[in-house]
């Protein structure tokens, strides 16, 4: 649309003036890692308690089946076994999981384990706690399920049709939400474009597959009447109502805690359902329990990313000019609502990616299959949003014969228009994406595969070139949900943080979110070192979450790319309070005008007498101990709590509002080659440019781009899942899913730019889901390749079948001729 | 169900150690749940994400895929036997360096493999060391980084060995 008006930007722009920029920037070893790499993290697989027993589960071979009668007596028998639960169990014991989805979806009634009825193949239909981990798997064996098999519904488009088999009867429908927006005068554009492109893609089902699988020690203490939950959950403070909820405790009594986590991706939002199995288990038994999920059972059963099926249209001028879109979706969320429909308006508003374009229709729709429920899997919903206007954009370029780089280039918003509005209301923060594609295409040698490409095609090569702009949304405003559902209580995006000089003049800092190996503990040290002007080993970040000690809010946890925009600001403001408190003692004890106070290398000094001054652990020993020096009526220790609030405000009558705190982005350039043989596609090149505004660490920076390549690439070619008509997963393992190894991921190249936010106190944009650039940019070159030949790529998955596939219609093609 | 139990004698980074195991417990689970060496991960239940990677008389094997009593009379290194006189290994410091890790999950095992990999090939190529960790999953650094701290560790080492 537009430059975003002047009032807007001056509501978001930020205060900066306690940074020193003596400690932003510099490539500091990660704190994390010198005890990861002597293997000594702490894992939930790791805590051993005195007298813990071991949670296993029976999981339904259906994927859509009525249980008829579950004979557990077999098992309850065996040595070693404390418990056998079905669902009733369950259900005498809780109220359903809280939906957040509109009527009538929000009628499903959703239990840890099922209850009459199974609705996903894996999902969890009988629980035995057990002596050991081997007993409570031999107990599991020896619990026999009556089912009646009932006909699955697969499909989402065919999940809508009259006559579907229902997921859930007591919601009527397998619809869970609908949404249908019009921004901007879309009907206007396309009735006077040049022409209209349009196309159906299909984004593909995989999942995030982190190393450590879900995890939980339950831990009752019946004397204090505290359940301790040891987990690896992503966000455990947005899942208190469902946990509050499952055991009926007040949140005083919850102790919900994660230390080092292997990894998430966004798969380890849902395993509350674990968490609230096992501290159930744990209170009736009085004994703590542990739950350690199997590969088969996470890639079979605990979190897929929702599918998406578009029909994009675009109204086009002749000179590659994009006016408008219109965007007709339809999310498979899987059976149950846990996480999704959200992605259906997460970040809708990237949905015009990163160019000018001036209206926007969407219309989705999510519905209720009998798959794995689904939720935010690395790149969540921008991904799949930018998918479609990335994979248009090429088809619009090969329609006017132009260059997909030039058609990019031509639609870009410019860096003048800075910070930018789109038609929903999101604000672009900053960069200069005209001169990141420039960039990229050089380093890439983006012409010069251009010119190579030509050569090589004439020599019967199948060559590729990709090239895709992205962005990395990050930092979300939850009031999005209110897109799908108005009356959820659930707004803004926010996040708490502590920062406590103690009496030895050493820094300790307490965050309220639980990274998966994003170096939170460096980044954090690194900005409160900066501030304070302290030395960065002098700063001791506790290693994960304690919602006994944290300081939390519902937003708190690390999703969305979050921790960047909201987590840092939250430490930068509790560290910029500290240096004020500690500069107004100073100033009393030095007897200096308080302005004149400079904190600096770890000590206080007064500018105009550079003599008087004092080391801050002087000044941390008087603020806890010999309090009678310090200013009278000051409050004596050296605490500082903040909680960051971003301007978020709730979507107004047409649905518009700003959905992101930040916006990163990137441009990515792939060369690939297809082998004619076997249809498989080599990278030969990977270039990716990354702008995420300040850099705070380098290296954890490029190990975030390394990583969302990596996923992005598996995820183009490597990992998907395969579903039967009935509904039955056929990859559920690392035999059949395909997670590359070293010997697929190739080489890649990533270069910077770096436009500070000014929408953050550090400068610092959210990064590292990479917006599923690589997903398109992968794809688009593997398109690229088989163009010549007529062939598309309707999916986000090139697999060598499909590619074989295109291959021999081109032959056949040719013999015809 | 369970049998009866054997009684063996591993030796772990240079301790040795005695337990009695059902004869299906995996190599894996004694290692962590008996003897405590929880250094060694668990990442799935095929043998393809090589987390729980260790070396057994002097072969990487994964822990997994490798019952406790077929490792009687063994000797064992764990990622933990790694340091030494509370220095870390040139793999580790390399690791630490170049950040070869985010979770950390896969570390132990991609360590192990390194290790046994530069224990038979001081100066291995790029395609080498891809090869040697292919049994090692990531799922965080794309192997970027983790082929680069193999590569600076066998520099280093080679070059203090020359020294």
């Amino acid at each position: 649309m537009s430059k975003a008006p002047p009032e807007i930007i001056s509501l978001y722009t930020q205060d900066s003036s306690a940074l020193t920029l003596k400690w932003l920037g510099k490539p500091l070893k990660p704190k994390e890692d010198y005890r990861l790499v002597r293997g000594r993290g702490t894992f939930v697989d790791d805590i051993q308690l005195p007298r813990m027993a071991y949670m296993a589960f029976l999981r339904s071979p259906y994927s859509h089946a009525r249980i008829k009668r579950i004979d557990v007596s077999r098992a309850k028998s065996m040595p070693g076994v404390l418990l056998v639960w079905t669902g009733d169990d369950i259900k005498r014991r809780m109220r359903p999981l809280p939906q957040a989805t509109p009527p009538p979806a929000r009628n499903a009634i959703d239990y840890p384990l099922a209850v009459d009825k199974v609705r996903f193949q894996g999902e969890p239909v009988a629980m035995v706690v057990a002596e050991s981990r081997y007993i409570a798997e031999d107990a599991v064996n020896q619990i026999d399920v009556d089912y009646e098999p009932l006909p699955a519904v697969v499909d989402a488009e065919r999940a809508l049709e009259p006559g579907a088999p229902l997921v859930h009867e007591e919601v009527g429908t397998n619809l869970i939400a609908h949404v249908h927006y019009k921004w901007g005068d879309v009907d206007y554009y396309f009735q006077h474009a040049d022409l209209v492109v349009e196309a159906k893609f299909h984004y593909h089902r995989f999942t995030g597959a982190p190393l450590e699988t879900n995890a939980v020690v339950a831990d009752y203490d019946e004397r204090a009447d505290v359940m301790t939950i040891y987990c690896n959950n992503q966000a455990p403070m947005e899942w208190l109502p469902q946990l509050s909820a499952g055991l009926n405790m007040p949140y005083p009594k919850l102790r919900v805690v994660t230390r080092d986590i292997g990894g998430g991706f966004g798969t380890k939002l849902i395993n509350y359902v674990y968490m609230i199995l096992a501290a159930l288990a744990s209170k009736e038994l009085k004994r703590p329990v542990k739950y350690m999920e199997t590969r088969t059972e996470n890639l079979q059963a605990a979190a897929h990313n929702a599918e998406r099926t578009c029909t994009v249209s675009a109204a086009v001028r002749k000179d590659g000019t994009v006016l408008a879109l219109r965007m007709r979706c339809v999310d498979d969320d899987g059976a149950y609502s846990r996480h999704e429909p959200a992605g259906m308006t997460v970040w809708a508003q990237v949905s015009t990616g990163m160019y000018k374009i001036r209206a926007l229709e969407n219309d989705y729709y999510a519905v209720f299959t009998n798959k794995c429920p689904s939720t935010s899997i690395r790149g969540f919903s921008r991904a799949p949003h930018l998918f479609m206007i990335e994979r248009i954009m090429d088809r619009i370029a090969r329609r006017l014969g132009m260059d997909p780089a030039e058609i990019r280039m031509k639609n870009l918003v410019g860096p003048e228009e800075m910070p930018y509005m789109t038609p929903s209301g999101g604000i672009y923060d900053s960069g200069n994406w005209p001169e990141g594609l420039r960039r990229a295409l050089e380093a890439a040698d983006y012409w010069g595969w251009r010119k190579r490409q030509e050569e090589l095609r004439r020599q019967g090569r199948i060559i590729g070139v990709g090239v895709v702009v992205g962005s990395d949304s990050a930092g979300p405003n939850m009031a999005q949900v209110k897109m799908y559902n108005p009356g959820l209580p659930y707004t803004g995006g926010t996040e708490g943080a502590l920062v406590q000089m103690t009496p030895d003049g050493k820094v300790r800092v307490i965050l309220g979110s639980s990274p998966q190996g994003m170096g939170h503990e460096t980044t954090a040290a690194q900005v409160v070192a900066d501030v304070l002007d302290v030395s960065y080993d002098d700063i001791y970040v506790q290693t994960g979450f304690d919602s006994f000690s944290s300081v939390y809010t519902m937003h708190s946890g690390t999703y969305g790319s979050r921790f960047a925009p909201i987590g840092l600001s939250a430490v930068y403001l509790a560290a910029a309070r500290l240096k004020e408190k500690l500069a107004k003692i100073a100033a009393y004890l030095l007897k200096c005008p308080e302005g004149d106070v400079v904190i600096e290398n770890g000590a206080a000094r007064c500018a105009k007498d550079p003599q008087r001054s004092m080391e801050l652990r002087r000044i941390a020993r008087i603020a806890y101990g010999n309090v009678n020096e310090l200013p009278p009526g000051m409050e004596p220790g050296l605490y500082s709590l903040a909680i960051f609030r971003p301007p978020f405000q709730n979507p107004d009558e047409n649905r518009r509002a700003n959905l992101a705190l930040t916006y990163s982005y990137n441009v990515h350039v792939v060369v690939v080659e297809i082998d004619p043989e076997t249809g498989m596609p080599k990278i030969l090149s990977y270039t990716a440019l990354e702008d995420s505004g300040r850099i705070v660490n380098p290296l954890i920076v490029d190990g975030q781009v390394h990583g969302a390549i990596a996923h992005g690439v598996a995820e183009a070619l490597y990992e998907k899942y395969h579903y039967d008509e009935n509904g039955n997963l056929l990859n559920p393992t690392f035999v059949d899913y395909l997670v590359p190894t070293a010997l697929e991921i190739p080489d890649m190249k990533v270069i910077h730019m770096e436009t500070p936010s000014p929408f953050t106190p550090t400068g610092a944009k959210g990064m590292g889901e990479g917006g599923g650039t690589a997903v398109q940019a992968v794809i688009s070159a593997v398109e690229d390749a088989l163009a010549p030949l007529g062939g598309e790529l309707g999916e986000s998955h090139a697999d060598p079948e499909t590619i074989l596939r295109i291959l021999k219609g081109a032959a056949r093609g040719k013999s015809e001729v | 169900m369970s049998q009866e139990l054997r009684h063996i004698r591993v030796k772990v980074n240079g301790q040795w150690y005695e337990a009695d195991v059902e004869p299906r417990m995996l190599l894996v689970d004694l290692l962590r749940d008996v003897l405590g060496f929880t250094g060694v991960h668990i990442g799935c239940d095929t043998g393809h994400c090589g987390a729980c990677t260790v070396i057994m008389d002097g072969r990487s094997v994964k822990s997994c895929m490798v019952l406790a009593v077929q490792a009687d009379g063994s000797e064992i290194m764990t990622v933990e036997g790694l340091e030494k006189d509370g220095q870390l290994h040139p793999l580790q410091e390399a690791f630490w360096e170049n950040h070869a890790l985010q979770c950390g999950y896969c570390t132990p095992g991609q360590l192990m493999s390194a290790y046994f990999l530069l224990s038979r090939n001081p100066n291995p190529s790029e395609e080498e060391i891809r090869k040697a960790i292919e049994g090692n999953l990531c799922r965080c650094t794309g192997y970027v980084n983790i082929v680069k701290a193999i590569k600076a560790a066998a520099l280093k080492m080679s070059s203090s060995k020359a020294g």
